[in-house]
């Protein structure tokens, strides 16, 4: 039971994490606060994908005199590319936001609800 | 030269076009440049299917990596098929789009514009070329965040909540997807979808296998405005400039209904679907998304809108064709994505075209416009009668496979919400022909004219092959029927 607990913690902190980040995007109406809850759950499936990478007493894979195992790097190089589509997300989103601001004068999500509704 | 590494030049030629746009001064060179970019991806499209189409299938090492280490293209009958609609509707709109663009986006945005429509064009090519599931992700999220963009530079400023809209909710799909690609990864250790679909076989019943089939599911569901994951769509057509509504409507959803058949069935399997409720699942949510969504459609008071909630409803039938997991099924929504992309792209320019001259697309500033703008009214009336499904028209072709493949399996409740889902189309469409024809002229607006020539050809292009492709369904149907017994479908 705690070797479940111990043994796989790093999975533990992403399911956490992912679902923190989960229920801020759903509940928060600040528009800048959901694309940080969006931030946190993206973030959560990197860890995921380097926890999948690790390999026990592995190193990073480059050879070298004295190693033999390596962890795995595809994984890694994997997430690189996801942490591009990461920062392109939020880059966009943001922007997104400061011009949701200069139309609505506001980044509440209720509020520019309302103003939708009013017209 | 050209026909070896055909399949990535169709994805390379508007990449490196992108940037090029975006240095174009503004005006109607980035115009011309995407124009010629989209027809010369006709012309690869159309030879790409040409040789694949007898059943036979290129394979394409980037780098001259050996699959399954490098990435590898895989075009069979099915990738060609969708690669061809995706080209051809990006080829046809870009002539529309000419003068709806210069009326609707700022000219000093209009080389960025243009760039980010070759994006969005690249993602969609770059998820049909492709055989790698992770290629596949950055892909859909090339092609998602320029249409993000895209939709932002709509005239009103719910086009900007629109656009946030849809970036959540399609960067959560996008993340699914990539956490089930992930867990399928840590259990198979490879990412081409062939080797995947092998090393998964004998271990269909794992459970980190089935979360991830989960997690991909629900991931590409968001993308296609399945119900109930659809309330992004909506919003994100009305308020985007016209021509972006007609690409996006008539690919964007095609595409994602493409990444689910290629995943489900490709990757995993037709014996997993069996395995595992997947097909109750679609059956159950295709049957409510016909249903509310057509109903849904009659209550708006907006054509675009309309138009949208008639989509949610048309991908519905497609995924009712998934649910059935038999060879007509599929069948039935393969010829539906390219009937569908036909029927909304051009009813999508009509309602564009009334954008353009009375200024909005709601539906009670378009009172008695039918007779003064009788082109265009002919093109909502045809296409209105394929979304229907009238024989002789595109549509009746889809639902009659559809029909087909509900009376195989004895299954007489969908073959029902095939036919209400049509009675319901007559209702909202009747509604629109009603307010266009019969309602007298509001005097708000005394004088339109019918839309410029360069809105009525590729509409009509459209309204053509609506009536061609439900008398000639040889092309259609053959590729379709082709593609899915690669598929490896086996259930009846």
């Amino acid at each position: 039971m705690i070797d479940i607990i111990l043994g796989h913690y790093n999975y533990w902190i992403v399911i956490l994490l992912m679902m923190m980040g989960f229920y801020t995007v759903i509940s928060r109406s600040n528009l800048i606060k959901k694309i940080a809850g969006i931030n946190i759950f993206q973030t959560s499936v990197f860890l995921l994908y380097i926890s999948i990478g690790y390999v026990e007493d592995g190193t990073a894979p480059i050879i070298a005199e004295g190693y033999t195992t390596y962890s795995n790097p595809l994984p890694h190089v994997l997430i690189l590319t996801a942490i591009v589509v990461g920062v392109a997300t939020t880059a966009l989103g943001l922007a997104l936001v400061v011009r949701i601001k200069e139309a609505y004068g506001t980044i509440e999500e209720d509020e520019i609800h309302d103003q939708d509704m009013s017209l | 030269m050209i026909e070896q590494n055909l399949s990535l030049l169709l994805v390379v030629t508007p990449l490196l076009a992108a940037p090029v746009t975006a240095m174009l001064p503004n005006g109607r060179s980035p115009w011309l440049f995407t124009l010629i970019i989209t027809w010369i991806c006709l012309f690869l499209a159309s030879w790409q299917l040409s040789l694949v189409m007898d059943g036979s299938i290129i394979s394409y090492e980037l780098g001259g990596w050996a699959p399954p280490w490098g990435i590898e293209y895989r075009i069979d009958p099915m990738n060609a098929f969708v690669a061809l609609i995706v080209a051809g509707i990006a080829a046809i709109t870009l002539p529309y789009a000419l003068r709806s663009v210069e009326q609707e986006v700022p000219r000093e945005q209009s080389s960025l514009f243009y760039a980010a429509f070759l994006l969005c064009l690249v993602g969609l090519l770059g998820i049909v070329q492709t055989g790698d599931v992770f290629n596949l992700f950055v892909f859909l999220e090339i092609s998602s965040l320029s249409s993000y963009v895209l939709i932002a530079m709509g005239k009103k400023r719910r086009a900007l909540t629109a656009a946030y809209q849809y970036l959540i909710m399609g960067t959560i799909g996008a993340t699914f997807l990539l956490i089930g690609i992930g867990l399928v990864y840590a259990e198979t250790g490879t990412l081409n979808m062939l080797d995947l679909h092998q090393r998964l076989q004998p271990i269909l019943d794992h459970r980190t296998v089935h979360t991830g089939f989960a997690f991909i599911v629900v991931g590409i569901a968001l993308k296609l405005a399945l119900f109930p994951l659809h309330l992004w769509l909506p919003n994100a057509y009305t308020y985007s400039p016209s021509a972006i509504s007609v690409f996006l409507a008539a690919t964007a959803t095609k595409v994602a209904v493409y990444i689910m058949l290629r995943m489900v069935f490709t990757v995993f399997s037709s014996a997993f679907v069996q395995l595992t409720p997947t097909n109750y699942i679609f059956l159950l949510l295709g049957i409510v998304g016909v249903v509310l969504a057509s109903v849904s459609a009659i209550f708006q008071t907006d054509a675009k809108r309309l138009l949208a909630y008639s989509s949610i409803a048309q991908i519905s039938y497609m995924v009712l064709g998934m649910g059935f997991a038999s060879v007509l099924g599929l069948t039935a929504t393969l010829v539906h994505v390219f009937n569908h992309a036909l029927m909304k792209g051009a009813l999508f320019m009509a309602v564009g075209a009334i954008v353009y001259r009375v200024g909005s697309s709601r539906l009670d500033e378009m009172n008695g416009l039918g007779r003064q703008m009788p082109w265009t009214f002919a093109a909502i009336f045809i296409g209105g009668l394929s979304l229907i499904g009238i024989p002789g028209t595109a549509g009746f072709i889809s639902k009659w496979y559809l029909v087909l493949a509900a009376i195989e399996q004895q299954s007489w409740l969908i073959t029902a919400i095939v036919l209400l889902g049509s009675l319901l189309a007559v209702i909202y469409m009747w509604k629109l022909v009603e307010i266009m024809f019969f309602c007298p002229q509001s005097n708000s607006i005394p004088d339109v004219k019918e839309a410029p020539v360069s809105f009525l050809i590729p509409m009509w292009i459209l309204v053509i092959a609506n009536i061609y492709f439900g008398i000639n369904t040889e092309l259609t149907v053959n590729i379709a029927d082709t593609a899915v017994r690669l598929l490896g479908v086996t259930a009846p």
